[in-house]
């Protein structure tokens, strides 16, 4: 049967030079490599166990950590390209740097810190895991986030957010701190949470203008929890303030139904 | 408010017949029957009818007729019967009119306006039941050129192919999530498909744990909700679909409403019981051709390039066009559904006015590939509307390679296509998610329904084969010359790449 014979991609031994392994960690050298070289070496590196692997001169390589499903350290130094970590289960990735789009897309578990900004789609369709970003982030972030019981996905973003935020979010939990806007200064965002129908949207201030079918409410003292233990872990992985960061009124925005349809049609 | 809508059937029953067992009142999952014990006579509410003929069916003496209202308004050729109803329905309740099923609307169909060629003294026919007959159809994409190698006398194929489909017979159920459909009968699809050596498709809705252990023969799908997408999901099924649209509501988006989530169903969707799932009209991460392929390869990653990946979009205007996007973008099978597509709900108005005839599009799509030189990049599967083995045949013909059958299937299993699977209360146990009808189809004897279906069609389509002189549906992909149009004008028949009957 043809549908047996596996298609892996192969390493071209001029990438082999590039390798090098130094206290069990596994350095490579991406420059000018071609992504499906390098994710195809990401994926034979976890096959032979490597735990903590750094990435250097990454630029543009696309869906790095996607299909490594194992509990991997990778830390990328460079800009890595679009669907960084999608369907992601497991890794530790640490991006320093930007992120482009659809970093974290689809993502099942692990995490994604980003020593800078993310792009558009930080966090799409996201069903577990953790994703930091220490400042801003692009349009359409968090759209369509999910939970199930305990597994519970949370997008941490340090500064700003873009359009459509948390858009249709069924699940989990979205902080935004906007540490990188000046005094006084709101969140230019459009249609946040529009359609949300579960989850949670967290902001520092009164920085979002929320969307259609959702609500400002005051904290209580469990969201002040999940506030508290994500700012604390923002705070420990960017050297941030933390006592700075807390000394806000932060406010959440839940959504008014979890049907928000159900008044849509007639049968 | 009262309302002017008077029931759509009337329920007839003969009092001598009735032997007051109550069948039907327990069968109807709308309760239309009930029992009076005082007066010991069975009532039926006529306007809870849908006529989904359950009742009818199990009466053990044949006591019930279910009869269409003749107290209508006054027969108009515009104003019809239908559309009066709808109106009076929409002016009760100011909602969007749902249905379910696919467009009930005629002159839509093609296929009856396609005939089928035969052999006759100039070349001979061939007898299938004493001849070999090639229907085994491969999808994915085909290398450009072979290359080979002897090696100690024997042929070694050099060329990596990239990975296919293996279908013993051109036929596969089509995607219909487990939500939409009841467990038993996703799993009935999914014995049936490996049974036969085809496939079934999961739909959006995810692949519950307890039917991993069919995925060899699981196209699992990826659509905007991305409900129950991850990794183990990914690589259980044989090959991963992208679902961009759906003929019965092409471009918008769907909502499984908050009652039809079950545990079992949230489990499965990775989203809280009792909340509305609601898939967006865009995936929001393919808003073009490059974010496309951007998907296609990130799947591809995810799946480290060992499965097919197939994208589905619903048959528009300019299909041929978005199709050659398609393929460009890397997708290895791309799967067109047309205008008639079912759906398990969908306004009315969407359904049965938006999108085009899939036979326009599969003669489209297959002439673009060819003309661009790059049919063999993907395989095309044809959806929407199938409802025999001679409109598989006549697909082929106009250039699918296989087809999805969604109500056809559903039919072997039970379904009278009431259009009512919006309501979650499927009398069959078919569309519907509650336990207590859900239990009605019994897995065993809907697959056992389902082989037989496929069967049947197979050995017809060999029949069609053999009468044409053709033993491989190879050589009857995309030959239209084994076609000719009845009642067809110029236009559609050159849209069709058919000639007319008699030419």
């Amino acid at each position: 049967m043809l549908k047996e014979e596996k298609r892996f991609v192969e390493i071209d031994s001029k990438y082999v030079p590039r390798v090098k392994v130094k206290d069990r960690v596994w350095k490579i050298d991406a420059e000018g490599m071609y992504y499906k070289d390098l994710n195809s070496l990401l994926r034979d590196m976890c096959n032979k166990g490597a735990e903590k692997i750094l990435i250097r001169n990454v630029c543009g390589q696309r869906y790095i950590g996607t299909d490594l499903n194992a509990e991997v350290e990778i830390d990328i130094h460079g800009t890595p390209g679009n669907d960084m970590g999608a369907f992601m289960s497991g890794p530790l990735i640490t991006v320093h740097g930007n992120a482009q789009d659809g970093c974290g897309n689809t993502m099942n578990d692990g995490k994604i810190v980003v020593h800078g900004q993310a792009g558009d789609l930080t966090g799409h369709s996201m069903r577990g895991g953790q994703i930091f970003v220490r400042d801003d982030v692009g349009y359409r972030v968090g759209i369509h986030m999910k939970e199930y019981k305990r597994k519970i996905p949370d997008i941490v973003i340090g500064g700003a957010a873009g359009d459509f935020l948390a858009e249709y979010m069924a699940g989990g939990v979205v902080v935004v701190l906007g540490l990188t806007l000046g005094e006084c200064e709101r969140c230019k965002a459009r249609f946040v949470g529009t359609g949300m129908h579960g989850g949670v949207i967290y902001e520092r201030g009164d920085i979002l203008e929320v969307g259609k079918g959702t609500k400002l409410m005051k904290v209580g003292k469990r969201d002040m929890q999940v506030i508290e233990r994500l700012v604390k872990e923002y705070c420990e992985r960017f050297s941030a303030d933390y006592e700075i960061i807390m000394n806000a009124k932060f406010h959440k925005i839940v959504p008014v139904s979890k049907r928000p349809y159900s008044k849509l049609y007639s049968n | 408010m009262k309302t002017n809508l008077l029931p759509e059937f009337l329920v007839e029953r003969d009092e001598r017949r009735c032997i007051r067992c109550k069948v039907c009142v327990n069968q109807c999952t709308y309760e239309t029957h009930s029992y009076d014990e005082e007066d010991d006579v069975i009532c039926s509410k006529d306007e809870n009818c849908v006529n989904c003929q359950r009742c009818v069916t199990f009466c053990p003496t044949h006591a019930i007729t279910i009869r269409k209202n003749p107290n209508v308004n006054t027969e108009n050729a515009n104003w019809t019967v239908a559309a009066i109803r709808d109106l009076k329905k929409q002016a009760e309740t100011g909602g969007v009119l749902l249905t379910g099923m696919g467009c009930d609307k005629p002159n839509l169909t093609y296929w009856d306006r396609l005939l089928l060629n035969a052999s006759q003294v100039t070349n001979p026919s061939i007898d299938p039941l004493r001849e070999p007959m090639e229907i085994r159809t491969y999808l994915g994409a085909k290398p450009d050129e072979l290359e080979m190698e002897m090696e100690n006398g024997s042929i070694l194929l050099k060329t990596k192919l990239a990975p296919q489909l293996r279908l013993n017979t051109p036929i596969l159920f089509s995607a219909m999530s487990y939500g939409a459909i009841s467990l038993n009968v996703h799993e009935a699809l999914a014995r049936a498909a490996t049974k036969c050596g085809t496939y079934f498709n999961t739909g959006e809705g995810g692949l519950d744990k307890r039917l991993y252990k069919y995925g060899d023969h699981a196209i699992v799908q990826v659509a905007s909700g991305r409900f129950g997408v991850h990794p183990d999901y990914l690589n259980a099924g044989a090959a991963v679909e992208i679902k961009i649209g759906q003929g019965a509501k092409p471009g918008i988006g769907g909502h499984l409403p908050g009652e039809k989530v079950t545990p079992d169903v949230a489990r499965t969707r990775m989203i809280p019981t009792g909340t509305d799932a609601l898939s967006p009209a865009p995936q929001h991460d393919i808003y073009s051709i490059e974010d496309l392929r951007q998907l296609i390869y990130a799947l591809k990653e995810a799946t480290n390039y060992t499965k097919s990946i197939s994208v589905k979009i619903a048959a528009v205007h300019n299909s041929a066009a978005i199709a050659s996007g398609m393929v460009r973008a890397g997708a290895d099978i791309i799967a067109l559904d047309g205008v008639r597509g079912s759906t398990g709900a969908a306004p009315k108005i969407i359904r049965d006015n938006v999108g085009i005839p899939i036979e326009l599009v599969i003669a489209q799509v297959d002439q673009r590939l060819r003309a661009e030189g790059i049919r063999n990049k993907a395989s095309i599967i044809a959806a929407g509307g199938i409802r025999s083995s001679g409109d598989v045949i006549k697909a082929i013909a106009l250039g699918a390679d296989a087809v999805y059958i969604g109500t056809a299937a559903l039919v072997a299993v039970g379904c009278t296509v009431c259009q009512r699977c919006y309501t979650g209360k499927c009398p069959w146990g078919i569309a519907t998610n509650d336990p207590w009808i859900a239990k009605r189809v019994n897995s065993d004897i809907a697959t056992e329904r389902l082989v037989n279906l496929l069967r049947g069609w197979s050995l017809e389509i060999k029949d069609m084969m053999g009468g044409m002189g053709i033993n491989a549906i190879e050589s009857l992909r995309g030959n239209r010359l084994a076609l000719r149009g009845v009642g067809l004008t110029d236009t559609e028949l050159k849209i069709l790449g058919v000639k007319m009957a008699g030419a």
